[in-house]
């Protein structure tokens, strides 16, 4: 109403002046050409890119309108990892680009840690800040005790600067927050990790087993493409998740799990398929070591034993144990991707890998195939100088199974403690919300408590830059070249990101700042090229491509060295094991002083009251990265919380009410959620959606809105096999008495 | 359980919750349409059957305010619009299945029409009046003498315009509450009673005002039974039209309408117009206001609840 | 010609990837859509059922829509799509209270806008922005009129509905079910 009473004052004031002008915009409206109002053709220049907006990294080109703003972006057709169909995050990033709110020039800290005033400051100012206090703390502790947390493609560039520095401190939460337990129990069975993209032969499986892997709300592109040709093609999927997820509604079997059993539910399937003789003989005879050992420890795990624990009816373990035998070896028991839940991660995955073994799945059609990665050679550098400490030795004996660095390891060894000679002083923080990503929040703040220097690289302000010294405003992936995407796949290939617009605002690439940062520290001999494109085109260049041919095809496929994308019929095969074979009894384990083979063991239980805090994927954001993406909070700018009609009732909630929560410890969100009804989850569990509830007030879309479940995630239960951060083992209440009305202001 | 949401959301503030895309200016349009329409259908009525003297204040008086109903109405109706400047797309086309369209023609018709009526009758108010120029004087003459034509098609397209007010809403089979064809009937009842209703204001005589009295208790008989007959077919529908229903029995708009339209707009001036034609002195006032009063509101519960009521599936 | 789209909701997941393509495709403003998805859960847990469903324009072979414009703004194109003149409309908000399928909205320029079936695509023998995103490739696009579009296989073999049949709009998007 008020609007149409606008529109109408604007018409009247526009008088008898307006007569004349109204006549000649008329005119050209309606006399004038196009009949409909269409978008800019598609023969607009296209420029390739590889998305950012998560880290399956598909490969797309972006469209400019007609007056050179970037209007859209669209799946490349050659690209693996997308077969020229991006995501919806991927889709809508073009809202990354658009984002008002976004770092506009570097930024050096006036006030104390974590009260987010700033000043303004010219590139040059920033990195001397940022020189100085490096330059200090590798003079009277060496240069190891700066650290780099990193995410997504800025890691390579200041990766290339940290190690030129002296420093291999360098770790990324995509592993002890997340796939790592996967990693290890896969080198330890196979002697191979899963890699990204997965090696998963989803296209042409007949079976595929998800254990908490919500593909469909999870949409990591490739993975959520070929489940559908699975559909297609008539495979039979099984979903073990305690919440009715979306993956669960596609599914012929959905096994609602009691959280927390489900190393109960892998050792029966084991019991069934070992007691039935339904695993592959041959395949287990040929490559696998310790199946006698693995007969004898799962002879107790009944279906029946398991069913008291999983509440899982036995039959239908039973059942869905035959399914995956008749479709074997064309069979994926998914190993999922963010398994940090319940601390003995790394032992439920090892159950999951040795279904695989049993089921001959690895190596197989339509089971795990091997990816090739096309390798380009690096731009000759010096050698780097070697590190007196590695980061490992930061947590000196503990997770010496882990295959990378485990971040809230090198988070522990910033706080000051008299057992350790030296703690990290600086951290340089890229593409990662640390605050969001870590969790234990305190134990963060702690840390960064005790830093010299934060340095903050990111491309908006998120919590992490608030606590920053300074912080280095990057520009976004649209407006940059980054190194080639060299992933591994069913065919090798390589993929190009190139500017399609300048940089926006004051912000700059990683690779510029990496480059003068490096000049600032003397280190110019690493750096001994003017541009990223000289880089690449040299790279490329040394494999038969160059840098304007990628600019015309974006993705590029090569041949295979070999044809061993699977196993041949009775192939020889040696696994990269301390065995050279499958180890269903997991000798490096053993070695370290764990279990050898999984083992059940109860976990906490919500106490009276409360309910497990579950949580996971919206298919329309990826973590903090698009909560205020416009596009993209456009479809959903808050999450809601799930809770059982049973428990609403108990509780008198109604869907569509706010409420905080407080957890175990006594911790009560910043902000209240929006309570949603929903018979989708279980009555001990509530469930949210990761990434929301923004405490930084620059974030005009996503400040306020809905609670993060990582402050609610004050106990860890660390996986001592590598490190990884059990998240699942918190417990959540609803304070009512509090009236919220959804976002608040302040904090 | 069943739950049912739009996970892509729909902010689409003209359709979520439910429809909003007709405010105000609507209603107030019909209402005034419908009021103008009853107004000349007894105008040229009377003039028809030659009683134009007996009713004076159908035929001379009341008219005189009609224009100024059709203006206003049409300007509450081009407020509504959202692309304003394109209004006159209007007169391009002559689409029959279209409402609008025809409510946009017929108005096109009877607003001059209108017009030309006040204008002959002006002396009624100004007894002195003289137009400024000739051409006027001729014109005026020539009007005068056409009076039985201009009475024909003034009731003819008072009626179109009347029943048009009603049949803007119910031919929208999407929102169930307006899908009946009871609407149309209904609101040219109501507009004729309203029309009845500014006669009596305007009339000198007792007898007109008795008649017209009469005219309007007999109306407001005849929309009770319609809207008696409404509810019928609702509740003998589907389940849609049966939660249409429900807003009113029951449901947020079930004190407005029998309360502001049934009882104080239709069921109080029936009995005090009644009273007074039992000889007892009623202020006429009172019943004009109540009738102009429960017309309007019915215009806008109509409009506001048809935008509640909705498909579902 | 007769163009339809049939989407599988048994494929579906809901992602609203469609929803987004439209946007940056149609330049469809922020806070408004000419898709949307919706999700219908029945049952009580563990007894549990989803259908998912992304619903726009139906291009209805009887639309209310077109009858009840005023201007003729609202009218049919090749193939039975159903459009929008911007420069025709005034408006009024008739479309958008005839459509039982709330698949219009005024846009806030004045006119009415709803999905075009991405006419400017088809015309250049490509597949409207939500069909070719969709990662599921749940969304089939075509002629009915030709027996070997994808979208007249689809409905061959699969069991389909439409939205509100009762309506009588003859709607030309069809539910795999
Ligand atoms: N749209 C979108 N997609 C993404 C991302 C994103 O941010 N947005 N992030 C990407 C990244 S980095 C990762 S690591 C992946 C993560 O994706 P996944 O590996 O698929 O996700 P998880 O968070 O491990 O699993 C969440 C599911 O586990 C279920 N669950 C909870 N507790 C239990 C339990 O005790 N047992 C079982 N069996 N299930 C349980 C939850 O109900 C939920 O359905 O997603 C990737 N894909
Ligand atoms: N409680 C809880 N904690 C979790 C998870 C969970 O589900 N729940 N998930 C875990 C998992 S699986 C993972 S992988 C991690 C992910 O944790 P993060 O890596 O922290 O995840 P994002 O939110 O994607 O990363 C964020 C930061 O990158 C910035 N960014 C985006 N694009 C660019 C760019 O081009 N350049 C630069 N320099 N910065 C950019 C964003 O603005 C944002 O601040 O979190 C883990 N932590
Ligand atoms: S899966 Fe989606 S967000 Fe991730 S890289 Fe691909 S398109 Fe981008
Ligand atoms: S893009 Fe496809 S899978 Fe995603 S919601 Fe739309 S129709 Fe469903
Ligand atoms: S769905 Fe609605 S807008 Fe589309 S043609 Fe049918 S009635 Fe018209
Ligand atoms: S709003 Fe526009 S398209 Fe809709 S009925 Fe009115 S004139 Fe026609
Ligand atoms: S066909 Fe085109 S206009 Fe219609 S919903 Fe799909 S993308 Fe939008
Ligand atoms: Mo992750």
């Amino acid at each position: 109403m008020s609007n149409s009473r606008r529109e109408f004052i604007k018409i009247s004031t526009l008088g008898t002046a307006g007569v004349a002008l109204g006549a000649k915009y008329l005119y050209s409206e309606v006399i004038g050409d196009a009949p409909l109002r269409f978008p800019a053709s598609e023969g607009s220049l296209r420029t390739p890119t590889y998305c950012e907006v998560c880290f399956w990294q598909c490969a797309g080109w972006v469209y400019k309108n007609d007056s050179g703003e970037i209007q859209k972006i669209t799946g490349n057709d050659d690209d693996p990892h997308c077969n020229g169909r991006f995501c919806p995050r991927g889709t809508g990033g073009v809202g990354m680009y658009h984002d008002e709110d976004r770092l506009k020039t570097p930024l050096i800290r006036t006030s104390e840690r974590g009260k987010d005033t700033f000043r303004e400051a010219t590139w040059d100012e920033a990195f001397d800040y940022i020189a100085e206090k490096l330059k200090k703390i590798a003079a009277e502790q060496g240069p190891e005790c700066v650290a780099l947390f990193t995410h997504g493609s800025g890691g390579a560039h200041f990766g290339h600067l940290l190690k030129a520095f002296g420093s291999a401190t360098i770790s990324a939460p995509s592993f002890a927050q997340c796939r790592g337990p996967r990693e290890v129990a896969f080198i330890t069975t196979f002697g191979d990790i899963i890699y990204s993209p997965e090696r998963t032969d989803i296209r042409d499986t007949r079976c595929l087993v998800l254990i908490g892997s919500h593909l469909g709300e999870n949409m990591h592109n490739g993975q959520v493409q070929e489940m559908s040709d699975a559909i297609d093609k008539g495979a039979t999927i099984i979903t073990v998740d305690p919440r009715y997820s979306t993956a669960a509604s596609k599914s012929k079997y959905w096994l609602p799990i009691k959280p927390a059993t489900d190393i109960a539910l892998l050792l029966a399937w084991i019991n069934v398929l070992i007691e039935n003789e339904w695993y592959d003989k041959e395949y287990v005879e040929k490559y696998t070591t310790g199946f006698e050992q693995l007969k004898a420890h799962v002879q107790p795990f009944t279906p029946e034993w398991a069913y008291g624990i999983t509440t899982i009816d036995p039959n239908v373990i039973r059942e869905t144990a035959r399914e995956m035998r008749n479709a074997s070896p064309a069979v994926i028991v998914h190993p999922g991707r963010h398994v940090t839940w319940y601390g003995d991660d790394t032992q439920r995955l090892r159950g999951v890998a040795i279904l695989n073994a049993l089921l001959g799945s690895w190596g197989r059609r339509g089971g795990f195939y091997n990816p090739e990665k096309m390798k380009l050679p690096d731009y000759p550098v010096p050698p780097f100088p070697k590190p007196n400490r590695m980061p490992q030795d930061a947590y000196q004996g503990k997770y010496r199974l882990a295959n990378e660095v485990v971040s809230n390891g090198l988070c522990d060894a910033t706080i000051p403690s008299v057992e350790r000679e030296c703690n990290i002083r600086a951290w340089i923080v890229n593409g990662t919300n640390l605050m969001a990503a870590l969790p234990d929040q305190q134990k963060t703040i702690d840390a960064i408590n005790a830093l010299d220097l934060l340095v903050v690289v990111d491309t908006m302000p998120v919590e992490i830059t608030g606590y920053a010294d300074v912080v280095l405003p990057e520009c976004t992936y649209l407006e940059r070249y980054d190194m080639i995407r060299q992933s591994p796949h069913r065919e090798p290939n390589i993929a190009l990101r190139m500017p399609a617009a300048r940089p926006k605002y004051n912000s700059k690439p990683a690779w510029w700042m990496a480059k003068q940062l490096a000049g600032k520290l003397g280190l110019e001999a690493w750096f001994p090229w003017n541009d990223l494109e000289e880089v690449l085109d040299w790279q490329l260049k040394q494999i038969g491509s160059s840098l304007d041919e990628m600019k015309r095809m974006g993705v590029k496929k090569f041949p295979r060295s070999y044809d061993d994308l699977y196993f041949a019929p009775g192939e020889e095969v040696t696994f990269n094991t301390n065995s050279g074979k499958i180890e269903l009894y997991a000798s490096d384990l053993e070695a370290e002083g764990f279990a050898p083979m999984p083992v059940y063991t109860p976990h906490e239980e919500p106490p009276e009251g409360f309910y497990r805090l579950n949580y996971g994927r919206a298919p329309v954001h990826t973590f903090s990265r698009t909560a205020n993406n416009p596009n993209l909070t456009d479809l959903m700018d808050e999450n809601t919380l799930w809770v059982n009609p049973k428990v609403a009732k108990l509780w008198g909630l109604k869907t569509g009410q706010y409420v905080k929560l407080k957890n175990q410890d006594g911790k009560v969100s910043t902000f209240a959620i929006k309570v949603r009804v929903t018979e989708r989850i279980r009555w001990d569990s509530v469930y949210m959606v990761h990434g929301f509830g923004h405490n930084n007030p620059r974030l005009s879309r996503a400040h306020g809105r809905g609670v993060n479940d990582t402050e609610l995630v004050t106990r860890v239960h660390v996986d001592p096999v590598m490190g990884g951060t059990g998240m699942r083992g918190n417990f959540v209440t609803f304070v009512t008495d509090e009236p919220t009305d959804g976002k608040e202001a302040g904090s | 359980m069943r739950e049912e949401i739009i996970t892509s959301g729909r902010m689409n503030p003209h359709i979520d919750p439910h429809l909003e895309i007709w405010h105000w200016h609507i209603p107030l349009y019909l209402f005034l349409g419908g009021l103008a329409a009853g107004i000349l259908f007894f105008a040229g009525l009377y003039t028809i059957l030659g009683k134009e003297e007996k009713f004076a204040g159908a035929v001379r008086r009341a008219p005189v305010i009609v224009p100024f109903l059709l203006v206003i109405g049409l300007g509450a109706l081009f407020l509504d619009l959202r692309h304003k400047l394109y209004f006159w797309q209007l007169y391009t086309t002559i689409k029959l299945q279209s409402p609008m369209s025809w409510g946009a023609w017929t108005l096109m018709g009877i607003t001059p029409l209108s017009f030309v009526w006040a204008a002959i009758h002006i002396r009624e108010f100004f007894p002195k009046w003289k137009w400024k120029f000739g051409f006027l004087e001729e014109l005026e003459k020539f009007f005068v003498q056409q009076k039985q034509v201009l009475a024909w098609i003034m009731v003819i397209l008072s009626v179109i315009l009347g029943i048009y007010t009603g049949i803007l809403f119910s031919a929208f089979n999407a929102r169930p509450l307006w899908n009946t064809s009871i609407l149309g009937p209904l609101f040219l009842t109501s507009g004729l009673s309203a029309g009845a209703a500014v006669i009596i204001l305007f009339s000198r005589t007792h007898h007109e005002r008795i008649s017209l009295a009469k005219i309007d208790v007999m109306l407001i008989g005849i929309e009770l039974f319609l809207i008696v007959h409404m509810f019928m077919g609702f509740l003998a529908s589907t389940q849609v039209q049966i939660d249409a229903a429900n807003l009113f029995l029951g449901g947020p708009y079930t004190a407005p309408f029998w309360g502001f339209v049934v009882v104080m707009g239709m069921l109080l001036p029936a009995v005090l117009e009644f009273l007074e034609l039992r000889k007892f002195k009623i202020p006429v006032i009172i019943p004009v206001v109540l009738v102009l009063f429960g017309s309007l509101m019915l215009r806008f519960i109509i409009a506001y609840a048809g935008q509640m009521s909705r498909w579902l599936y | 010609m007769r163009y339809a789209m049939a989407i599988d909701t048994k494929k579906c997941v809901g992602c609203s990837d469609c929803v987004v393509a439209c946007q940056t495709e149609n330049n469809v403003p922020i806070g408004y859509c000419r898709d949307w998805v919706v999700e219908v859960t029945d049952g009580t847990y563990p007894q549990l059922e989803i259908e998912i469903r992304s619903e726009r324009c139906n291009h209805c072979d009887n639309s209310p829509c077109v009858r009840c414009c005023p201007t003729g703004a609202s009218h049919y194109e090749e193939g039975g799509v159903v459009l929008v003149t911007p420069h025709k409309c005034i408006g009024c908000g008739a479309c958008i209270a005839s459509c039982p399928y709330d698949a219009r909205y005024s846009h806030p320029d004045g006119y009415v806008d709803k999905c075009t079936f991405c006419i400017h695509r088809i015309r250049k023998g490509e597949q409207p922005a939500c069909v070719a995103v969709c990662p599921t490739k749940c969304m089939y696009f075509g002629d009915l009129d030709d027996p070997n579009s994808a979208v007249s296989k689809v409905l061959k073999k699969r069991k389909f509905k439409t939205l509100i049949p009762e309506a009588g709009t003859q709607p030309h998007v069809y539910y795999l079910i």
